[in-house]
């Protein structure tokens, strides 16, 4: 009876904490990688659609229209960023990602109607041929930022941060600094970069207002001014936003991906989504500007159920970063050796740091980057975010609206007591909402 | 020759006249330290501005030649791309903040930050230059005939410093390096250009000790 | 000045009167304050002779300075009210708004004195109310304003409300000038009070300080919210922006220069 062996594991000391302990030990540094969150946080899977009932009349599918497109940019700009989908794609770097990539998620994003976004390297000749409506970032490092490119931009991105890390500027390792990554970056060849955290330019809300001044006097008042803010304090975020004078507020999640950096900063700065989009709606609300300042929301949107709650609690839009990645086959279950020398499987991949994707989405090396053909990957990330679309006017046209847009905080009920704190819906079976006096 | 009154035209005006025509001469007067005067110039005007201006005048600026007759507040040539500018009076925080290319005349001192980020621009100071210039310098010149602050050249990349005066404590990784003629080349054309006087021979060379390029666990106090 | 924060506005002005024993208290209420029932009530208590003057919603009152506990007095009969700035020179009158309408609403031009600190905010982290106004008064005569956000305040807040600074709001720059009364309490000059200040307040930070006759600058170690410093032979000014110091006689000749970070610049004496 007791020669069975119990190997029974400490929750303090789990496996992966033991192996990181070891890493650190044998190297010296913090681990570095690639991905977004990996543990559990409470999010959008913890809150409930109330569909239709005796009092609320549903919309039939296909034949009663359900409409999903979105303006963005009213306040301000002379040429809004109208969208025929409410999901957009995140700001995501060539340099981070290749040029296939970056391409099939221009393609993709257009077929779709909706709009892309560059990040901290700057805007390619792909990127601006392949997508119809570009959103062009002004980050801390000001990688290849260039006038012309702002002149042929259709909207401005500032970015103050990001979810998986705010307060940390870009990281790109020196594998994935080839020549022409350097040459847009203006650095050697195989250096890893440093980045700054701050903007070179200005610090503060107050400086934020005159550079926004400056950067519409430079395209004419023409486009809109987006401001992008890793979800910490949200409220003051988004107040100071309005007052700095952003025409939409893009809040990410802590869940939001990165292609490199500390897997302390990932895990343990931020907070998620479901609590930042029910407090930057407040803020709006309070400075009674919700709806004519827009309003993003990004970080671990993973389906049109994600999305339909975010528009639910008041978001104008969603953007996705992850998302589209797997998408374009990030974790794909193909090239299983090439995984496996990363030291790791599909489904658990977080290596985009390294430069060696298996799946030619996240590398720089032309042999890998082949792997993924841009039409194809066009493809399948317009098929993805159709099919997230289609979700969302299958919830909506539940909850009886013709626009999705017209969902409502009262459509939702939380399965948790910890969302219904952080989404400000009753717990349901309930009328209790944690927190209301 | 297009003259702007800022006490009575309005900056949009100004501006959106510097974007649409193609005129070669503008000059500007009572900017009274308006922000963003002369920014996003994109083609060979020759613009003049009499007084003091604010934050990001001559931000991004292409081709251009923009002349302050004055002081000229944070950001002044922000990211240009090409052209020259020159300010007469003095220069605030973050001058030629992550310029790209074209030169950055400072005839007075230039504050705290002087060339931040810079990724091509060369930058010619009179006068003194603030802490942390230079920091995280990429690519370009700058070029101090006066002293320099604290931290020059901290987590410095490729861009070459030269300093004529006395320098504070210096950066991270940031060092003195040897003068080599092309250098003195280098320099004699930069000092031509800004119009000033110097022998070459009085200036000393800053450059990366290259130590921050990849991670050493024995430079980690560097961080 | 309105470019740099819509959310409310504050002066501090340095008035010296001529008779230097008169204490002037500058007091806010909500509007529609019967001032005169305080005048008589507060004459009363004295035992003397004062006045008071309206300035939109502030009232400013002169009275003898004698060792009357006023702070103990307002505070359990009066506590509505709030002091907004004690001294025998300096007059504080802050509000919510705009800029522009808080020069209209006190007619600042009718004022006058030998030096003055005006600010105008841009909340980060703490409420848009009077209270949370700059200039924040630090002691009698003296003032501070900030620019910039303190990252260890409310810590500091806790500390100092345990050493007995009474600080009213969440407001971070009010913890900077609590810190400056308890350093100065504690009797340190203002310029050792300004460099404990390096070491114990953390974050991003413009101080400028208002004393009796003169005041300090100083800017932390990083020294990225700006601050310009102006000097000819007749005065000295400092600002945020240039532009502010711009149309002041005689600025063509004035020694221009930048503060230096984690260095205590101060005029005057103490």
């Amino acid at each position: 009876m007791s020669d069975t062996k119990v190997l029974r594991e400490s929750a303090t000391f789990p496996a992966d904490v033991l192996a990181e302990i070891h890493r650190a030990a044998d190297q010296g540094i913090y681990d570095i990688r690639g991905f977004g969150t990996k543990r559990a946080v409470p999010s959008f899977d913890d809150l409930l659609f109330l569909g239709a009932s005796m009092s609320r009349y549903p919309l039939e599918g296909y034949r009663e229209k359900c409409a999903t497109n979105v303006t963005l940019g009213t306040r301000f700009a002379k040429n809004p960023i109208e969208l025929d989908i409410p999901i957009t794609i995140a700001g995501m770097s060539f340099g981070a990602l290749g040029a296939n990539a970056k391409e099939a998620l221009g393609r993709g994003a257009t077929m779709a109607g909706t709009s892309t976004t560059t990040g901290d390297g700057g805007m390619t000749e792909e990127e601006r041929q392949s997508s119809k409506t570009l959103i062009y970032q002004v980050l801390p490092s000001r990688y290849g930022l260039n006038p012309d490119d702002l002149r042929r931009a259709d909207a401005l991105e500032v970015v103050v941060g990001q979810g998986a890390k705010p307060g940390g500027g870009g990281m790109l390792l020196g594998q994935k600094i080839t020549e022409r990554v350097a040459e847009m970056r203006n650095l050697p060849v195989g250096i890893d970069q440093r980045s700054a955290c701050r903007h070179p330019d200005w610090t503060g809300p107050d400086d934020l207002e005159i550079k926004i001044q400056e950067l519409r006097e430079i395209t004419d008042w023409r486009i809109p001014i987006y401001i992008k803010v890793g979800a910490t304090r949200v409220k003051y975020d988004v107040a100071l936003a309005v007052k700095a004078g952003a025409d939409v507020i893009v809040v990410d999640g802590m869940q939001g991906g990165t292609a490199a950096t500390q897997d302390v900063f990932i895990e343990h700065v931020g907070i998620p989504s479901l609590p930042a989009v029910r407090l930057a709606v407040e803020a709006l609300q309070e400075l009674d500007m919700h709806r004519k300042v827009q309003l993003v929301i990004s970080g671990g949107i993973r389906n049109g159920a994600d999305a339909a709650k975010a528009l639910a609690l008041g978001a104008d839009a969603v953007s996705i970063g992850s998302a589209a990645m797997v998408a374009l086959g990030c974790n794909r279950d193909a090239f299983t050796e090439d995984y496996e020398k990363l030291g790791t499987l599909p489904g658990y991949c977080h290596h985009c740091h390294t430069g060696r994707c298996p799946v030619g989405v996240a590398t720089q090396d032309p042999e890998l980057e082949a792997r993924l053909r841009p039409e194809q990957g066009a493809n399948w990330l317009r098929n993805y975010l159709t099919t997230m679309v289609l979700e969302m006017q299958t919830l909506a046209r539940a909850c009886g609206k013709s626009h999705v847009l017209n969902l409502e905080p009262e459509d939702l009920v939380a399965l948790t007591i910890e969302a219904a704190a952080m989404a400000k819906v009753p717990l349901v079976g309930t009328d209790w909402i944690p927190g209301n006096d | 020759m297009k003259q702007f009154d800022l006490k009575v035209d309005t900056l949009r005006e100004l501006n959106q006249y510097l974007h649409d025509s193609p005129d070669n001469e503008v000059h500007v007067i009572n900017p009274e330290g308006r922000h963003c005067v002369a920014a996003g110039v994109n083609h060979d005007a020759d613009v003049t501005i009499d007084g003091h201006v604010g934050y990001y005048c001559a931000g991004m600026n292409k081709h251009a030649h923009i002349t302050v007759n004055g002081n000229a507040g944070p950001g002044v040539a922000e990211n240009m791309m090409s052209g020259v500018v020159r300010v007469k009076g003095g220069a605030s925080q973050y001058a030629g903040a992550s310029g790209h290319g074209g030169t950055l005349i400072v005839e007075g001192d230039a504050s705290s930050r002087c060339g931040i980020s810079m990724k091509g621009i060369d930058i010619v100071v009179a006068g003194d230059v603030g802490h942390m210039s230079g920091f995280m310098a990429q690519e370009g010149h700058l070029v101090v005939c006066g002293d320099a602050g604290h931290h020059l050249g901290d987590s410095l990349y490729e861009a070459v410093i030269f300093v004529r005066g006395s320098v504070g404590e210096l950066g991270a990784d940031c060092v003195e390096k040897e003068m080599t003629e092309d250098h003195q080349a280098e320099l004699a054309r930069l000092l031509a250009a800004a119009g000033l006087d110097y022998p070459t021979d009085e200036f000393r060379r800053y450059g990366s000790a290259r130590k921050l390029y990849h991670f050493d666990i024995d430079h980690a106090d560097a961080y | 000045m309105s470019d740099r924060g819509p959310d409310s506005a504050g002066v501090a002005i340095y008035n010296e009167p001529e008779d230097p024993s008169i204490l002037k208290l500058s007091l806010f209420a909500p509007s529609g304050y019967d001032w005169d029932a305080l005048k008589a009530e507060l004459g009363q208590a004295l035992d003397a002779e004062i006045d008071y003057a309206v300035h939109a919603t502030h009232a400013l009152f002169t009275l003898p300075d004698t060792d009357f506990d006023l702070d103990e007095w307002l505070r359990k009969e009066h506590p509505e009210l709030r002091v907004m700035s004690a001294g025998h020179a300096i007059e504080i009158y802050k509000e919510k708004g705009l800029p522009e309408n808080f020069v209209r609403q006190f007619a600042l031009q009718d004022f006058s004195g030998s030096h003055a600190l005006g600010h105008t905010r841009m909340a980060t982290e703490s409420a848009v109310t009077t209270e949370h106004s700059h200039p924040f008064s630090t002691g009698m005569d003296l003032c501070l304003v900030h620019n910039g956000s303190l990252s260890n305040h409310n810590r500091l807040r806790s500390f100092l409300r345990k050493q007995g600074v009474d600080i009213q709001t969440d407001n971070d720059s009010e913890v900077a000038a609590g810190y400056l009364m308890w350093r100065l309490s504690e009797g340190d000059t203002l310029k050792e009070a300004l460099e404990n200040a390096l070491q114990d307040l953390d974050g991003f930070y413009t101080l400028a300080v208002g004393t009796r006759d003169g005041f300090a600058v100083l800017r932390d170690p990083i020294a990225c919210k700006p601050a310009v410093l102006a000097e000819t032979d007749d005065w000295v000014a400092m600002a945020s922006e240039f532009r502010a110091i711009a149309q002041l006689d005689g600025v063509e000749n004035a020694h221009i220069w930048e503060p230096e970070p984690a260095t205590v610049y101060v005029w005057g004496g103490q």
